[in-house]
């Protein structure tokens, strides 16, 4: 089946400045794909290119098999959410969402029949009429989406839609992304800092770190399985221990670093020598028990959140090691300075690359 | 006394000299235009009369030449407008190293005399209109459209690279991205945006034609404005007719003031409305969300 | 002497500068990546088509080919329309002999009349240009500073009605006060300072009133925009650190106010000096004034070159003050245009 966007050796230069270095990927039908990355780190950049408002450096973007080079944003089967909304101020809600089928020259009576069924998607029925102004937060987010979804793209490109809205709405908001997508069943690009909407919404996940991609995966992949340092380190929280790497036997190996030596998956088969970080969730992290691995410290800081609990521990070498219980009582932890120790399992613990 | 009220007393006493200074004229000049005397005076007042309002509308020359300042006013709006708006669109647009020899160029024409300006006119089409045999376009009311638009759109021009300048250029790329043209989206996007700008220079170009001498007086050659004709008149002699002339503008620009202040705040007051609907609108929106959450 | 057939050659002048341009615009090199749009392309074709015309025909027909045909004429010989462009028409300097020798071919006399009017225009304009600015600086300062927003508005609006009447019959409304049946001579002599009543208007005394106080608003207008971006933050912070007044005005609030100040004077100034109604309706007969002596060069003497020759001697005044303006407050054009 042809992918849905197919980006080959894409590379983005601004002067000296290079963007997106080099970035191959393919995109499904029907895919709720996201670029997930910290700002600056390209994903703006490729979804400008999708769309059609950058152009390339070097190499190409098809859409449903056909180049794009050369053809301009207005000509491309493809819509854009943009991040502040971009709604028409001066238009109605109705006459935003039948802008794009306007140009096309469709006549009236379809096109309000059209509008209207949109409406009925994003449950505005009766406010139509209604100017941009009046529209609650939510509300318009909901238009920019019917207004995209009119003109039937192959491809919906979302630009961190949600990053102006209150917590509360945002989480909201994205359940009904993610149901109408399912509902339309459009290819959907989404991108965005925050690793916690996109593990949510995506089907798959590109982390993207200064223009390259580091990882490709779905949340399971990219969360428990990181493929590099900056992976493990971006998504979700996570104890890091640099070192070098004593030992190696089997799909294990021993690192020794700052806090003693430590044991964990090879995936990477890594030889011995080499500069390595041994990663462990803090929520893998036991307290008040031996393992594995063991963390000798001193009582730190132990914040309670409601449904879990961080306890910090600060080691030897002066690092903070976290470890987040769920529904433990905070009163266990003791007093700030006392003697603790943490433990983890070999199993638990991921070897990656410095 | 502290020296804050000394402050305060100076403060007063200047402006009291200051807008003494500013309205005593024309405070003298309403009252001598109904007085019988016929001289314009304010002392001694001789009498109350409105005969010179009715002399002044029976000055035909008078009606003639306010005929005439608003065909020309119409026209210069016609083309004021449209000049402004592309030099304005035009200054984003050209090459960096030529933009500050092109503003010089657009923006001279405010700093050079009027008397200029209506002189050049009238030499350059003289010029032209005889070598290209076109003689019918040597006419004094197109002189005076086009000497007055050369310095009335670079106003237009100004007032729209203010407003140009807050446009958002997501709004362009999001009607590119649904499939407009350019061209579409400079009439369906950027123009309803401009309206605003569009209204004021038109009303900022009519009034400063309407109210135009220095070039007028070169460029209209034989034929007469308001203005000539008003120059002519007080040149001959001085009648309160004149300043009865002076309190119909005012009247006329006091009422269109009032009628402008009214519409304006009723457009504050619909925006409001409409702010107030969509804070409304959140509210509720948040209450259905916590709603839904509790029942989840 | 050359033959004046410059008028093909004025029209070269523009396309040459526009060859320029686009030479250097062609040449430029591109940083890599960067995509450069057409013009065409970036507006749609119509939209550019209109760009294009409306520009260059304001640009060309209405802006530059005016003052460059006005120029050339200023160097042409008074000539009977039949023979314009025949072998009289020589390029002459004639009209600007006359302006300082009062006569086309002799060097005998000095046109004394002539040069004075000029320099005293451009000595009571500059005057009143100072004039104007020590008066309207405090109210601009209070209304940009120290008063509330809604008075400030009422204030605007008091300060913008009376400029809705003409020119004309504001230079009248003086005339009425300072004629000698006027109020003014009305009041001395009813005091008793003086027996006779005093020619006001025969010793330009009405006329300089008159040019006081016609272009006060748009020397309001200019400094209140400048004061009003003072961060007034900065003011305080002096008066906190113990600054009399007369200083904070002399270092902090006219240094910032500079573009300001350049932009309401140099205003002031070339309207006062190329103003033509006040002195028309105020002057007396004897009333030495630039422009209506430009005014008469057209009107009475039927001497078009030399009225542009005229017209051509004030536009150098003018751009000479606004460089002097602009060098003295090392500012650039941009800031003082409003």
């Amino acid at each position: 089946m042809t992918a849905a966007v197919e980006i080959d050796h894409l590379t983005v230069q601004f002067g000296l400045f290079t963007a997106v270095k080099d970035v191959s990927l393919q995109i499904r039908q029907g895919e709720f794909f996201s670029f997930l990355g910290p700002s600056g780190c390209g994903k703006t950049t490729i979804l400008r290119a999708i769309s059609g408002f950058q152009e390339p450096t070097q190499g190409t973007i098809r859409i449903g098999g056909q180049d794009m080079n050369g053809i301009g944003p207005n000509q491309r089967p493809t819509a854009l959410i943009f991040q502040n909304l971009a709604l028409f101020p001066l238009m109605t809600v109705a006459e935003n969402i039948g802008y794009g089928l306007r140009v096309r020259g469709v006549p009236k009576a379809e096109r309000d029949r059209k509008v209207g069924e949109l409406l009925n998607l994003i449950a505005l029925s009766d406010q139509g009429n209604k100017k941009i102004e009046e529209l609650s937060g939510g509300q318009k987010q909901r238009v920019a989406i019917a207004r995209a979804l009119a003109v039937e793209p192959k491809v919906l490109l979302l630009d961190e839609p949600l990053s102006a809205l209150d917590l509360k709405l945002r989480q909201h908001m994205r359940n009904e992304l993610r149901a109408i997508q399912r509902r339309v069943g459009i290819t959907f690009i989404y991108i965005t800092h925050d690793q916690g909407e996109a593990l949510t919404m995506s089907d798959r996940i590109a982390v993207m770190n200064r223009g390259k991609i580091e990882q490709i995966g779905n949340g399971r992949d990219v969360y428990e399985h990181p493929q590099t340092s900056f992976v493990a380190s971006f998504v979700g929280e996570n104890n890091g221990f640099s070192g070098t790497i004593t030992k190696v036997s089997g799909d294990q190996a021993e690192i020794e670093t700052s806090v003693g030596r430590l044991t964990g998956l090879n995936k990477k088969s890594l030889a011995v020598g080499a500069k390595a970080t041994l990663f462990v969730r803090p929520e893998l992290m036991r307290f008040g028990a031996q393992g594995e691995n063991n963390l000798a410290g001193s009582a730190a800081d132990a914040a309670y959140e409601g449904m879990t609990t961080h306890l910090t521990m600060k080691a030897p070498d002066g690092s903070s090691v976290v470890a987040t219980l769920t529904g433990a009582p905070a009163r266990e932890f003791p007093s700030e300075g006392s003697a603790v120790s943490f433990a983890f399992s070999t199993s638990d613990a991921i070897i990656l690359p410095a | 006394m502290s020296s804050k009220t000394v402050m305060n007393v100076m403060l007063a006493f200047y402006m009291a000299i200051f807008f003494g200074f500013l309205f005593g004229p024309l405070i003298v000049m309403g009252i001598s235009s109904f007085n019988t005397s016929t001289y314009p005076q304010v002392y001694p007042i001789e009498g109350l009369t409105l005969t010179w309002f009715e002399k002044l509308l029976n000055d035909r020359d008078m009606v003639y030449g306010m005929k005439n300042s608003l065909w020309i006013g119409m026209w210069v709006v016609l083309l004021s407008v449209p000049l402004g708006l592309a030099a304005a669109m035009m200054m984003s647009q050209i090459y960096s190293k030529a933009r500050s020899f092109y503003y010089v160029i657009v923006v001279s024409p405010v700093l050079t005399p009027g008397v200029i300006i209506g002189i050049s006119t009238v030499v350059f089409w003289r010029d032209l209109t005889t070598a290209t045999n076109s003689k019918f376009l040597y006419d004094g009311v197109f002189l005076a459209v086009l000497g007055q638009s050369s310095f009335i759109s670079a106003y237009c021009m100004l007032m729209f690279m203010s407003r140009l300048n807050r446009f958002d250029r997501a709004q362009e790329e999001a009607g590119l991205d649904l499939g407009a043209s350019q061209t579409q989206v400079f009439f369906h996007i950027l123009l309803p945006f401009l309206r605003p700008a569009i209204f004021s220079s038109a009303v900022l170009a009519f009034l400063s034609s309407f109210e135009n001498y220095n070039t007028t007086t070169f460029a209209i050659l034989a034929d007469k404005t308001l203005t000539t004709v008003l120059a002519g008149r007080v040149r001959q002699g001085t009648t309160p007719a004149i300043s009865a002339l002076a309190v119909l503008i005012i009247a006329v620009t006091i009422v269109g003031a009032i009628i402008y202040e009214l519409v304006k705040r009723r457009e504050d007051r619909e925006r409001q409305a409409r702010l107030d609907a969509a804070h409304a609108a959140e509210l509720r929106e948040l209450e259905s969300i916590e709603k839904a959450t509790l029942h989840a | 002497m050359l033959s004046s057939t410059g008028h093909p050659f004025i029209f070269l002048l523009p396309v040459l500068a526009f060859v320029i341009f686009w030479v250097m615009a062609k040449f430029e090199p591109k940083p890599v990546g960067v995509t450069k749009k057409s013009f065409f392309e970036r507006n749609g074709t119509p939209v550019a088509i209109y760009l294009i015309v409306a520009v260059a025909f304001w640009a060309l027909f209405m802006i530059v080919l005016p003052q460059l045909f006005m120029v050339e004429m200023s160097f042409r010989p008074k000539l009977p329309p039949v023979e314009m462009g025949g072998p009289k028409d020589l390029y002459t300097f004639e009209n600007y002999h006359y302006f300082i020798y009062g006569s086309t071919t002799s060097s005998d006399a000095i046109n004394w009349v002539h040069i004075k009017a000029f320099f005293l225009t451009i000595l009571a304009s500059l005057l009143v240009a100072l004039f104007n600015f020590a008066l309207c600086y405090p109210l601009a300062y209070y209304m940009a500073q120290a008063a509330r927003p809604a008075r400030v508005r009422f204030l605007l609006l008091l300060l913008i009605a009376p400029y809705w009447v003409n020119e004309i019959l504001r230079a009248f409304a003086f005339r009425i006060i300072f004629s000698s049946g006027g109020l003014i001579n009305k009041m001395l002599l009813g005091a008793g300072f003086v027996d006779q009543p005093i020619d006001f208007i025969g010793n330009d005394i009405a006329l300089y009133a008159g040019l006081g106080y016609a272009y006060m608003l748009m020397m309001i207008f200019s400094l209140y925009n400048a004061i009003e971006t003072l961060d007034h933050a900065q003011i305080e912070a002096a008066r906190d650190l113990g600054a009399p007044w007369w200083h904070i005005h002399s270092f902090i609030v006219i240094p910032f106010a500079k573009p300001g100040i350049a932009s309401g004077c140099t205003l002031v100034f070339m309207l006062s000096a190329g103003s033509l109604a006040a002195p028309l309706v105020l002057g007396g007969p004897r009333s030495l004034w630039f422009t209506p002596i430009l005014y008469d060069r057209f009107f009475q003497a039927f001497n078009w070159p030399q009225g542009a020759a005229y017209a051509f001697i004030l536009l150098l005044a003018c751009v000479s003050f606004v460089l002097l303006v602009l060098r003295l407050g090392r500012l650039s054009l941009g800031e003082i245009a409003k």
